[in-house]
């Protein structure tokens, strides 16, 4: 197998044109010609460390407060709105949230951390998986932000007086820079890396 | 109908030209370019990652997408977009005033994280697709930044997510469930089938082709 990288060349992420080794930009499309996979590990590790630390304070702070005429002040966190829905029998919409927020995050950050880990030690048929774990980490992300918006959809339209108020907590903030953090993790993951590291160990 | 291309290395040499060759964007293998017929999808012979898929009049259709996504989205701005009534009271709810949700004291950052999320990037998107494109479209040639346009225009796909927005909607539906009665404003709907015209023009602009249109009429 014959990767640009082992011909001299480096190949353009963004169109797929490849060029010699020393060009730093794409002359087709202007993108940034990657080669630096070490960088790129670095960048990994550095913004999934940010979003691990983010989603602690995310967890422990209200994300969303509501006053109501029937059940007073109520401050509830991300498990705790979670739980609220479970107990109003909405089990498909506590099932959404409870994936978006907790599951889908907690997931990446165990995928993530292990795709940098076990570079160059996985057997070469493990390669497909490992390479299709890291598309789904890549394409989930984003889908976490769903609580965020809840939050705002909820606070701008529940504004009823005295009956019933929605305001959104400080966790929301911790929340979304968590996504973030590691949506920039999964980006920053060099997928070439995956495929290296395993051949220069085999070979 | 798949198409997997051949590697470089398996003749034995490299070929001279660059512009006849690529480089996978997931595992790096060189393979050469080949020429495929509407509706064939060329995939990398190691890692199976779908390559490119020519599709006639991309250009086209992607430019249409991108203006009914622009008009769509200036309404989905200025009508109302959901409403709320318990007990005689009634709250209404624009996107702009989902996004202000937030601009309350020290969580005012997110209101601009989310106005971007929601708003500016899908806009910006659009814009930048339209500038790329539309000058083919009246024969011309592309103008000089129309590359860097569409570039970009990829590149912030991921943090555009009016389709997000749209599911969070409906489990906020949810969530007031019995407390209240929610109806939709038409700022709901025109955001609808925002979302849907965008997918079909990120499908439609998902695909290395495209570049040579930007690049051959240079």
């Amino acid at each position: 197998m014959l990767t640009a990288r082992r011909a001299g060349l480096v190949g353009c992420r963004s169109c797929g044109r490849v060029w010699p080794r020393q060009q730093r930009h794409c002359g087709r499309c202007g993108g940034h010609l990657d080669d630096d996979r070490g960088a790129s590990l670095q960048r990994v590790w550095a913004w999934l460390i940010a979003g691990v630390i983010f989603y602690v304070p995310a967890n422990l702070y209200p994300m969303l407060d509501t006053a109501s005429l029937l059940t007073g002040d109520v401050r509830n966190t991300i498990v705790g709105g979670v739980i609220e829905l479970v107990h109003a029998h909405d089990y498909g919409v506590a099932a959404i949230v409870f994936a978006a927020s907790v599951v889908v995050p907690i997931t990446k950050f165990l995928a993530i951390a292990q795709l940098a880990l076990t570079l160059g030690r996985v057997r070469p048929w493990r390669r497909h998986r490992r390479h299709r774990m890291l598309a789904v980490v890549d394409f989930i992300g984003r889908w976490s932000m769903i609580d965020v918006f809840v939050v705002a959809i909820l606070s701008s339209l529940v504004q009823l007086g005295s009956l019933a108020q929605v305001h959104p907590g400080p966790a929301a903030i911790f929340f979304a820079l968590s996504v973030v953090f590691t949506m920039l993790a999964a980006q920053a993951f060099d997928p070439r890396l995956i495929w290296e590291r395993d051949e220069a160990e085999a070979a | 109908m798949d198409a997997g291309l051949t590697a470089a290395g398996t003749t034995g040499r490299i070929a001279p030209a660059l512009d006849g060759l690529i480089a996978c964007p997931e595992c790096d293998l060189l393979m050469s370019r080949q020429v495929l017929g509407a509706g064939q999808q060329a995939r990398c012979s190691r890692c199976h990652h779908p390559l490119y898929r020519p599709r006639p009049e991309a250009a086209v259709k992607i430019v249409a997408l991108a203006l009914t996504a622009g008009i769509l989205m200036v309404g989905a701005l200025f009508f109302p977009f959901l409403s709320i009534s318990a007990a005689g009271e009634t709250h209404e709810s624009s996107i702009f005033s989902t996004a202000l949700a937030y601009s309350e004291g020290y969580l005012a950052p997110l209101a601009v994280a989310v106005m971007l999320l929601i708003v500016l990037l899908p806009v910006f998107r659009v814009g930048a697709l339209i500038f790329a494109f539309g000058p083919l479209l009246a024969g011309r040639t592309p103008y000089r930044h129309a590359q860097i346009a569409f570039r970009l225009a990829r590149h912030l796909r991921p943090w555009a997510m009016a389709e997000v927005f749209m599911i969070g909607t409906i489990v906020s539906l949810v969530k007031i469930g019995g407390l209240a009665s929610v109806s939709f404003g038409p700022a709901f709907w025109a955001f609808a089938a925002l979302v849907l015209a965008v997918g079909v023009m990120d499908n439609l602009s998902n695909d290395w082709t495209i570049w040579d249109a930007l690049e051959t009429t240079r």
